[in-house]
């Protein structure tokens, strides 16, 4: 059982209209509260009038339950769902420029490219551009293998979720 | 047709007769149509006070208020009066004109990101950014406004749209695919209600704000008759049921009577019926009805366990909750219970010494001669928590008093809106010599309208309920509170605008004058009343304290 002032990261998938001001509405329900939004992705769904929101923000039971209810009152969003605890796939993408100074170091990071399933995407004199794509962890866990050769810049667009078809199911709010 | 004649026939489509509001450059079109359209246009001192009218017209109604004002600082004056109606749920739609939209983000003159602003308080906002959206927007605004938990509608409404022709298409249906308000309560949860009410042993009713806005108080009388559960109200719920009624113990919390407050204290149940547990309802929330289960019946999901942990919370409308609720309802065995509340209540009375005039008589006074069925519109401070607590209310939508927000200045014009939408009845104002300073301009409105409004200031010369802070917490130090010493002459000032004014400073001065202001019916009167001036406001739950932990005097 989860204590109720436990703190845990969630991913909150939103249906929207598509309409300008919306980000705004939910962004200022966060702040006018003093949450804290960890991610946040947006993009239009083949439905041009509806756009998708992951979300992905920690708190204890109660704040998460008035996230979902100040959510559902805002008249622009459709749905709410929290993803955690169900059956859903999450993605994020990162690009990583990473320093690879010598010869044998390219090789190193090449190698950890092919194991994580990587495609290197822009190639310098001094460094490696790699695109990954993963679940959050394995983000991580390729991140903690690169801190020595040296991170130059890194860039992650924060997580996308969708739930599964046939997995159980538990709605938000 | 141009966009601002269909914007107005839109208006009167949605049954408009009334405009509170303040013109300008960017409604300069609007002004036009609306000149000879038939619906009535108030036209306001300052932009604060076409808003608190529109605010005291809805609550006072029932209907839909509506204010209007030019862009920019027409528009940000609205903000305090649209904050206002969003904390008491109160329906109004606001119109702000708007820059041209060529010429909206380039710091155009007079602009302002009025939606921006807003959006935080209101329901919900429009930015006009088509003329064939004008009649869609309209119609879903006060759609919006007027159903679920009520709220403020913003409509930003940029002055070449107003110029632009289109065709008039009227929307028969409504569709908003994210917005279906839940109206019936869950069966289930009705039930559940029941079997902890039934077996209840010290069950208490707290009636808030909701009950009046949803019209239940009729049901409300019945479910509180056919079971015997007595019943307590916020400051929003007074009026849903006669605070005289044997059953009945008046207003809880911070300025609550104590058997009220005692009785939330001890109760084993508590129903709570359209209220959100304010922290001036609850007092310190961790011993708020230590003892209790608690049914929270609210339309508004996210007021449900936002405050206190609620046991059975029903959500939906609180007319249809308590209908159901009826149906299962019987006589509860709880004499007991009610015998020990009529013991505090005769233990614990309201009162007050009766020596100089003193605020409490002025109210009692009012209240016995208008038979408690006058519309009472307040300040705030202690002006407000006297008239809570002396005011026999009997009747809902009778008093018209900020109590979310708790707005200084309130009170005055939202009794002018009050007036307008209801001539044939008394509207009074309950006011500090310091708020009705705030919006005294307001005066020439009621006078050029003709809206005999009765100002009933309790002069004491100070910020009353700051200065009572002071006193008690702060040493008596009274910083920046005292106004004695610039003073208006408030008969003089009256006069000035064309009103009657009035000073009174006894008992039997007051008592002549005020017969004879409440059959005036021509002109705004001010009644100066020179009370007190260190008259506290008790009993008194200070802030942070317990509910049991009332103040009762001056030691």
């Amino acid at each position: 059982m989860k204590k109720n002032n436990e703190i845990s990261p969630h991913i909150i998938s939103l249906t929207v209209e598509n309409r300008f001001g919306v980000l705004a509405r939910i962004s200022g329900l966060f702040s006018a509260r003093g949450y804290n939004i960890d991610s946040l992705c947006v993009a239009e769904t083949h439905d041009p009038t509806i756009s998708k929101i992951t979300l992905v923000v920690k708190g204890d039971k109660k704040i998460l339950e008035q996230i979902y209810k100040q959510l559902n009152k805002l008249i622009d969003v459709i749905k709410v769902q929290d993803l955690t605890g169900t059956d859903f796939i999450e993605r994020e993408l990162a690009l990583i420029k990473v320093n690879t100074a010598t010869f044998t170091e390219r090789q190193e990071v090449m190698q950890l490219v092919n194991i994580f399933r990587a495609k290197i995407v822009d190639v310098g004199k001094k460094s490696l551009t790699i695109e990954l794509v993963g679940s959050g962890s394995k983000i991580q866990a390729m991140l903690e293998l690169l801190k020595s050769f040296g991170i130059k810049e890194l860039i992650r667009t924060g997580k996308i979720a969708i739930s599964r078809e046939f997995g159980k199911t538990k709605k938000g709010g | 047709m141009k966009g601002a004649e269909i914007f107005v026939e839109a208006l009167k489509r949605e049954g408009v007769e009334v405009i509170f509001g303040y013109p300008g450059g960017a409604v300069l079109p609007l002004c036009d149509v609306l000149y000879d359209s038939g619906i009535k246009f108030i036209l306001t001192r300052h932009e604060q006070g076409a808003a608190h009218a529109a605010d005291g017209y809805a609550r006072s109604s029932g209907k839909v208020g509506v204010c209007l004002a030019t862009s920019g600082p027409g528009a940000t004056n609205l903000v305090t009066g649209i904050a206002t109606a969003y904390m008491d749920s109160v329906p109004v739609v606001a119109i702000t004109g708007q820059v041209a939209t060529h010429l909206i983000g380039n710091d155009a003159f007079q602009e302002v990101d009025i939606t921006g602003i807003t959006r935080p308080i209101t329901k919900y906002n429009y930015l006009i950014k088509n003329v064939n959206d004008i009649t869609r927007i309209v119609k879903e605004a006060f759609y919006i406004a007027k159903t679920g938990r009520p709220g403020p509608v913003l409509i930003d409404f940029p002055v070449n749209i107003q110029r632009e022709e289109a065709e008039f298409n009227y929307p028969e249906k409504i569709e908003i695919r994210s917005y279906k308000p839940t109206v019936e309560g869950h069966p289930l949860q009705i039930k559940k209600a029941w079997d902890l009410i039934k077996n209840s042993k010290k069950p208490l009713i707290i009636a808030g704000g909701g009950v009046i806005i949803s019209g239940a108080c009729k049901e409300l009388k019945k479910f509180v008759e056919k079971t015997g559960i007595p019943i307590t109200f916020t400051l929003m719920g007074l009026g849903s049921l006669d605070v005289e009624h044997p059953l009945s113990l008046g207003m809880l919390g911070m300025h609550g009577t104590k058997y009220a407050n005692y009785a939330v204290v001890e109760a084993d149940l508590i129903i709570s019926v359209g209220c959100r547990f304010d922290d001036r309802v609850t007092g310190k929330i961790e011993n708020f009805a230590p003892e209790a289960k608690i049914i929270h019946i609210d339309i508004d999901p996210s007021a449900i366990s936002k405050n206190v942990e609620v046991d059975v919370p029903i959500v939906g409308d609180a007319k249809k909750i308590l209908a159901r609720l009826i149906e299962k309802a019987e006589k509860l065995d709880i004499e007991n219970w009610r015998k020990k509340i009529d013991e505090w209540k005769k233990k614990y009375p309201l009162k007050y010494e009766k020596n100089e005039l003193k605020p409490q008589y002025i109210i009692e006074k009012i209240s016995e001669l208008t038979k408690g069925e006058a519309i009472i519109c307040t300040e705030v401070g202690q002006n407000q928590m006297w008239t809570a607590q002396f005011y026999k209310f009997k009747k809902p939508r009778t008093l018209i008093t900020s109590g979310g927000l708790g707005t200084m200045g309130y009170g005055f014009p939202a009794s002018i809106g009050a007036q307008v939408a209801n001539p044939d009845k008394i509207v009074i104002d309950i006011a500090g010599d310091g708020s009705i300073q705030m919006n005294i301009q307001e005066l020439a409105t009621a006078v050029y309208n003709k809206i005999p409004v009765k100002i009933i200031i309790l002069n004491n010369g100070y910020l009353g309920m700051v200065r009572q802070w002071q006193q008690l917490f702060y040493r008596r130090r009274y910083a920046f509170t005292s106004l004695i010493d610039a003073q208006p002459d408030f008969v003089k000032l009256a006069e000035s605008f064309g009103a009657y004014g009035y000073r009174v400073s006894t008992t039997e001065e007051f008592d002549k004058i005020i017969k004879k202001v409440l059959k005036e019916k021509e002109k705004p009167v001010i009644v100066d009343c020179r009370i007190e001036p260190e008259e506290n406001v008790f009993p008194m739950v200070p802030a942070g304290a317990s509910l049991d932990q009332m103040l009762d005097g001056i030691a």
